[in-house]
């Protein structure tokens, strides 16, 4: 491509600016010690030490961690199954099978919760941390195979080929040939996968039931209570998380692509 | 067990079989199964404390004529059309600065994609945060002297648009970035030597190349748009209902299973509708990377 004129290099640089001063609001407001208006009082960290006094916060963030902990595992296990399946065997109906992959992700996520919400009401489920990672688990398949599945189509067949040749079985040649090349691609996928779950709110807030609360499910309750600055604080970290987490992730895969 | 592995490396369907079978058994029965009870649900009695009673009616669709429910049907795809059309207008653009941008395409691909991963909930709250009384709009203006008392930007639909296109642009730069940057620069001077103006090479040139990444972000737009739940809950207050905050009403204060489970597949009809009509024009639109 040719270089764009300047007013939309312009243009780009305003957009790009304004897509993250939301963020950057928040995240500077964290830091000021002003509780309501938008005055600069100074520097703090005192909204951050009175996230340490609540109990519940805490609470929530260890119930966010092991849910995404625990459903990226079998989401990425399940996923890269699906994913070699689909590049490295024929079978009829291949195509529709990758076709349908694709609904679990373009289903709204209202409709996902809500289904699930009647399936486990329906057999007597009591709602909990196994309904979380449940639901979790479902919605991160579709979408580990689909990363999988890209690192592999753009990867030959002939080393795998050369293992069998050379009297490795089918397992040998798994774990000493393909896992080791697919694994930038099935580590990209699991990081992603994590920060979805640790994000999610829509599904998780019709799986959760009363007893059990993620980060994002208190960030929620809080924010309908009204605004205030130990949110800030809060949404600082899930950002901080999140992002690191995303920045490896695409490390890996370009790693991976050259 | 060896022999197990012997038959099963000579029989390759049954061996792709094996590789799909557990994530294929956890998505029958955690998504497939849940929404064919849904459906199910959606043609049966309303039970009076919730849940259902068996029979069979199709009122909870017929409640859709119903001029409140038409309302929000429009609304909702009035917002999600708009949300698309401006994604383009901005995304374009920011599309088009990036692929041409050299060296410095990857950094700014970084900037565009990061926001974009972040917590949907989280960003939500930043626009709830600038557009509140005291946010960060208002004190501007108030400070410049164009407004005397804060306006009262949130719980309109305004915001619930600006929340989803905010929401959302990445969705539409990133597929329009990957067809643009395909774009041979050999054709554009092409059409340069041969005397077409700038407009009528982007009209005739650079547009028609990049209408796969256009189609495939209108999709990646137009369909959470339409689903959107999060959004008009915390943008939009109690009168900017959409589909989605329909369908958690029904199944939450209203307890009316059945009409809320016909609001899902309406919902999901739309979509489905959507992906149809945008795949069957453009096949090779189907997102290869998310």
């Amino acid at each position: 491509m040719r270089r764009p004129p300047r007013w939309v290099a312009g243009f780009t640089a305003v957009a790009l600016g304004l897509l993250h001063l939301p963020i950057a609001v928040l995240i500077a407001s964290s830091f000021n010690r002003s509780r309501f208006a938008m005055r600069w009082d100074g520097f703090t960290l005192d909204w951050y030490y009175r996230l340490l006094e609540r109990e519940d916060i805490l609470e929530a963030l260890r119930a966010s961690l092991v849910v995404a902990l625990v459903s990226t595992a079998l989401a990425t296990v399940f996923g890269t199954l699906i994913a070699l399946a689909l590049a490295r065997h024929a079978f009829s109906g291949r195509r529709l099978y990758q076709g349908l992959l694709y609904l679990p992700i373009v289903t709204p996520e209202i409709v996902v919760g809500i289904s699930l919400l009647v399936l486990f009401a329906t057999a007597g489920v009591t709602l909990g941390l196994g309904t979380i990672t449940i639901a979790h688990v479902a919605f991160n398949i579709s979408f580990v195979a689909v990363v999988v599945l890209a690192r592999l189509q753009g990867m030959g067949r002939d080393l795998e080929e050369a293992a069998m040749d050379l009297g490795a079985g089918p397992l040998t040649t798994f774990f000493r040939v393909t896992l080791p090349r697919i694994l930038p691609g099935v580590v990209a996928g699991a990081l992603l996968a994590f920060t979805m779950s640790f994000d999610d709110f829509v599904i998780t807030f019709f799986v959760a039931g009363v007893g059990s609360t993620t980060l994002p499910l208190l960030v929620y309750s809080m924010v309908r209570r009204g605004v205030e600055p130990t949110i800030n604080a809060i949404s600082t970290i899930i950002l901080v998380v999140t992002t690191i987490a995303i920045l490896v992730a695409y490390r890996l895969r370009e790693e991976g692509a050259e | 067990m060896r022999r197990v592995t012997r038959w099963l490396s000579s029989h390759d369907r049954a061996r792709a079989w094996t590789l799909l079978a557990p994530g294929t058994l956890w998505l029958l029965a955690f998504f497939v199964l849940p929404v064919a009870i849904m459906g199910a649900y959606s043609v049966m009695e309303r039970g009076l404390y919730g849940g259902v009673e068996p029979g069979f009616t199709l009122e909870p669709y017929a409640r859709f004529l119903d001029p409140l429910y038409v309302r929000i049907l429009g609304r909702t795809l009035w917002l999600a059309a708009l949300t698309t059309v401006l994604c383009v207008a901005i995304g374009y653009p920011v599309a088009y600065a990036i692929a041409g941008a050299g060296r410095w395409k990857h950094a700014l691909l970084y900037l565009v994609v990061l926001p974009f991963w972040t917590s949907f909930l989280v960003r939500t709250y930043a626009i709830m945060f600038l557009l509140r009384d005291t946010g960060l709009v208002n004190s501007a203006l108030l400070a410049l002297g164009v407004i005397d008392e804060p306006l009262t930007l949130l719980y309109t639909p305004g915001a619930v648009l600006a929340g989803l296109v905010y929401g959302y642009l990445p969705f539409m730069i990133l597929p329009l970035y990957a067809s643009l940057e395909k774009l041979d620069p050999a054709l554009l001077e092409a059409a340069e030597s041969l005397g077409a103006r700038p407009v009528a090479r982007f009209l005739r040139v650079t547009l028609p190349l990049s209408l796969p990444g256009l189609v495939a972000g209108s999709l990646l737009v137009f369909i959470p748009s339409l689903g959107a739940f999060l959004t008009p809950d915390l943008l939009g207050g109690a009168r900017q209902v959409m589909i989605g905050n329909l369908v958690q009403q029904q199944f939450g204060a209203a307890r009316d299973w059945p009409f809320g489970a016909a609001a899902s597949f309406v919902l999901m009809a739309l979509v489905l509708a959507v992906v149809y009509v945008f795949l069957r024009r453009d096949a090779s639109a189907l997102p290869e990377e998310v």
